[in-house]
This record gives C-alpha cells, structure tokens and sequence, in this order.
C-alpha cells in the first residue's frame, strides 16, 4: 500500500515544479504546426509565383487567352510572334489519355492476377517487379523509348517513328505502376464474403470477376486511372525524348508532336527572364497546375462515390 | 422420409488438422436439418462440404463421399458450378452485392444464362416473395441492396439464392448477426420454404434448432455425437455429452 502513495506525492512534486508531460506536449505540437505552417506556406508560394508570373501576359494584354488556348501556331521569335498552345493541350491530351487507355487493361489484369488468382506469386515476383518499375528514372524510360520504342515504330510504320505514339506507349509503361497499385489495393479491400456469395450461385471464377469484381471495383479502378493520366499529363523528360518536338497540331499518331511540359523543358533555356516568350511558358505552367487541380479534384470526387 | 443426401464415411483435413472424422449421416429431402455444437467442432466444414465452399480453402483434402440425389458430388466428373447451382447457401453475415435489389435476385439466373428481360422479372418476383421480402421492396427494385435492413438483406440474400432454383439450402448461422424479430422472420421463412426445399442449417442458438429443425445433428471435435429427431434429441438424449451441451453444460 505504501509504495503507490510514495509515487504519487512523487509525482506530484514534479507536476508543481516543472510539468514534464505538459512539456513535451507543447514541444510536439510546436513541431507538427511549425511543419504543416511551412508546408502550407510552400504550396502558396508555389502558386502565386507561377500564377503571378503566368498571367502577366494576359494582364499586360500582350496576349488573349483564347488565342493561348484555340492558337493553333506557336512561333515565339516570329514577326508577330503568335503564342498558340493548341497543338501542346492536344498533345498532352493525346499521350496521357492514350498512354491510360494502354495501361488500363494491363493494370487491371495483373491485380486480378496478384490478388485472385495467384496472390502467392503475385506477392513474391509480380509486385516487386511493378514497384521496381515506379522507381526507374524517366530519363531511363526516355533512354529505352529512343533505343527501343522509336525504331521498332520506324521499322513497323512509315516515318520518324517520333511521335504520339511513342510518347504514349514509354508513358504507359511510367503509368502502369499507379495503375496497378491502386487496382490492387481496390481488390484487396473487397469483402470477402462478395466473392464467396457470387460463387454459391455456382458463377465461375471469370464470371465473378467481370460480373461481381470490376462493376464494384470500378470507382477505385477510375482513380488509379486518373491518377495515371495525372501522371502522364505532368511528364516531361521520357515524352520529349521521343515525340520530336514539333508544334502542330498532331493528325496522326506516328507525326512528331508536343506537349506542354516538353515545351516549356525545352524552350525555357532559351528565353529571358521576363520576356513575353518566357512569361508564356509560365502560363503554360499555370495550365499544368490547373489541369493537376482538376485531376485532384476528379480523383476525390471519385474516393467519394467509391466509399458510398 | 426419402434420403436426399448422404454422406458416407466423410473425413476431412485442413492441412494436417482432421476436421471431420469419419461422418456419415443420410439427410432427409424436404425438412430442415439442424447441425449445433461449440465453436469448431465441424459442423460448418461439413455444410460447407454439401456445396463443395472448402475447395476454396488450400490445403484442405476430403475423403470418402458425399452423394447428392445419389450424384456423388467429389466425383470425378461432376460439375461444381452445377452443384452450386442446385445446392444454395445464406451466409453468417449477409452479403448481398453491391447492386440494386433487382440485379442482386437476378445475378444467379443471368450466371446461367437467362437474359430474357420478361423471364428475369418474373423469376425476381418469385424469388423475392418466396423469400417474404416482396411486399418491402417491390416499389423500389432499383435501390441498392445495401439500403436494405440486416434481416432483409438476409432475406434478399435468401431470395437470391432461390433464383437458380435449387434443391437443397444450406444455411451457415444465417441469423447469428441479426436482431431477434428479424431472426424471428428469417425462422417462420425456413418453415414455409422446406415444403419446397431441402433445407440445412447450421446454428450457434440450441433454442433455434429446436425451434425449426426436424432433425438435428449434434457434433464435437469434428465427430457427429447424436443425430435423432428434433424433439426426442433435445427432450431425451441418448448421450451424455449431449446432454451436457444443450443443458448449457459447456460450449
């Protein structure tokens, strides 16, 4: 009995004098709010300084912003200088979606795989394998796209071989990854006792998966696949190695191409800060970050009704 | 009482685990069968052997035989769809998908292949009010089932699985997570479906196996203790450990 009374009036003397917990407390939570005050304030300044920056050229009147967005020619250094983002907002368009259409499928299947039909394997070599290829270096990709993609397109086509397509294919591959991932989680998370229901009908292990599996998994399987998209609309490096980097509006797939970010990689060494060409650029970039807001914005639309 | 299962000298293993020693037990067609006893004795394994869930489960090895309609359903050349097909089964919790009323009744027959849009309504509307469950939704057959109550997500559950017209319907606890009035529900549903059905269910309630069953089968440690009628089981048991389990003994 006398051992507790000790501690306490122990205790107590250190809480009168100098209260450590309360210490430690205030310590911790000067910490996370300092971080999230610093994170927050980044973010900020990330925003108004592109978003400073990119409007100055529609706020100057140097430029309308129809004519960015509907131009269909882009010649920063003509006489006049015309300033059309059409063929890089069709190009990004083209590659990322293209790219999600391609990897779309592969993604899905390989989580059916990994998940329903050999989740042993699927844990040991197929998953290690996909995280491997979200670590790889664009420029690597980009490397493998030049030397391997953009001959074979050669090869099999008439052409350069540069072009949406190549852009599109080296894309789904960055993006496949994302896609299985989350098709993998969405999977994992199905009630057990769905599968085992579909199964007493006496349906088969395909017809559960296309009747039962995808319908319900269908809303986390669109966020991998805006993810994706997200994820090839922002590239830059592995797309400009093999698009070729020509400003028109794509009419085929195998014809050289761009994209905003290709644009705004390459360009950007050759302006001056300042300059209406690299104010421009800078709207470009503003368009990035809006269509990333868009992205988020779809994406948690999308959680929501997958959590209904 | 015809015979429409049985099971003959039944042993199954989970991996080294012997789960079911040497059972055999005919069961009658048209009644309801009750299999009680404590946590893992067997008495879910061996429903779940009637429509062959197990073979889901790796490592787990059946010997010996189960006839269905003197089909022997670990034969070699049987169909397990089929056997599904004929052989339903309500589950502990209820798990209807995630689809409107309709589509959840008519998933079975679409399985097998009915499309016709006026044989689907009729068959949802059967199964529905087969399973008593007409009269609450059939002004709403395109809400989610997932809007429904427990008790009637388990009756929709019920309804689904008398879409594909079956034999027999295996019941595992089917009632254990509902409240009492839908249990109640659920108990008087068994009662009108066996004049149809051959209706197996596994129960953790002694007062509900006496209540609906005919027969009852009383299991331990993955043996069959005392089968025998319903009423002569729980007012005179041959064996003592029997006994013991429904006088609250033990499990």
């Amino acid at each position: 009995m006398n051992a507790p009374v000790r501690s306490v009036e122990a205790a107590g003397d250190r809480v009168a004098r100098f209260p450590q917990h309360k210490r430690e407390e205030w310590i911790g939570r000067l910490y996370a709010y300092a971080c999230v005050a610093l994170l927050v304030v980044t973010i900020f300044s990330i925003v108004w300084f592109i978003a400073s920056k990119g409007l100055t050229p529609f706020v100057s009147g140097a430029i309308r912003f129809s004519d960015l967005l509907f131009g269909r020619v882009w010649k920063p250094e003509g006489e006049p200088a015309l300033f059309g983002a059409l063929p890089f907002l069709a190009g990004s368009a083209y590659v990322s979606f293209l790219a999600a259409a391609i990897a779309s499928p592969f993604g899905f299947c390989a989580a059916v795989f990994m998940t329903q039909i050999a989740p042993k394997l699927g844990r040991t070599v197929l998953q290690p394998a996909i995280e491997l290829l979200a670590g790889i270096p664009s420029v690597v990709y980009g490397f493998v796209g030049l030397s391997v993609i953009v001959p074979f397109l050669r090869e099999v086509f008439e052409g350069q071989g540069y072009g949406i397509l190549a852009g599109s294919l080296v894309l789904s591959i960055m993006i496949l990854p994302t896609i299985t991932s989350i098709a993998t989680d969405a999977l994992h998370t199905l009630p057990a006792g769905l599968k085992e229901g579909s199964f007493a009908l006496g349906a088969t292990r395909w017809q559960t998966i296309y009747r039962l599996i995808l319908p319900t998994t269908l809303p986390s399987l669109l966020t991998g696949i805006v993810l994706g998209i997200s994820r090839a609309f922002g590239e830059a490096l592995a797309v400009q190695m093999v698009i070729g980097n020509a400003p028109f509006v794509p009419t085929s797939l195998l014809q050289s191409a761009a994209t905003l970010t290709s644009i705004i990689t390459l360009e950007m060494g050759n302006t001056i800060g300042g300059s209406l060409h690299n104010n421009t650029l800078w709207s470009l970039a503003l368009i990035l970050l809006m269509m990333t807001f868009l992205f988020v914005f779809a994406v948690r639309f999308l959680e929501r009704r997958a959590k209904r | 009482m015809q015979a429409l299962i049985e099971i003959e000298r039944l042993n199954l293993f989970y991996g080294s685990f012997h789960a079911l020693k040497n059972i055999s037990m005919d069961i009658p067609e048209k009644a309801i069968t009750a299999f009680i006893g404590p946590s893992g004795c067997g008495k879910s394994t061996l429903l779940r052997s009637l429509n062959r869930m197990n073979d889901m489960i790796p490592g787990t090895s059946t010997h010996g035989s189960i006839k269905i309609a003197g089909a022997d359903i670990y034969g070699k050349d049987i169909d397990v769809e089929a056997l599904r097909k004929n052989v339903g089964m309500v589950f502990q919790q209820p798990n209807p998908f995630p689809k409107s009323i309709y589509d959840n009744v008519a998933y079975g027959p679409r399985l097998h292949g009915i499309t016709s849009r006026h044989k689907l309504d009729e068959i949802v509307e059967s199964s529905l009010r087969g399973a008593a469950l007409w009269n609450e939704v059939k002004d709403h057959l395109k809400r989610s089932a997932l809007s429904l109550s427990g008790g009637q997500q388990q009756r929709l559950c019920i309804a689904r699985a008398l879409a594909v017209e079956p034999d027999v319907l295996l019941m595992d606890e089917a009632t254990s997570a509902l409240d009492p009035i839908s249990t109640l529900k659920i108990e008087e549903l068994a009662q009108e479906l066996k004049a149809k059905y051959t209706i197996v269910m596994v129960t953790h309630n002694m007062h509900q196996a006496a209540r609906v069953s005919n027969q009852t089968v009383f299991f331990l440690n993955g043996e069959v203790v005392e089968y025998a009628e319903t009423e002569k089981l729980f007012s005179n048991p041959q064996d003592q450990r029997t006994e013991d389990y429904i006088s609250g003994r033990f499990g």
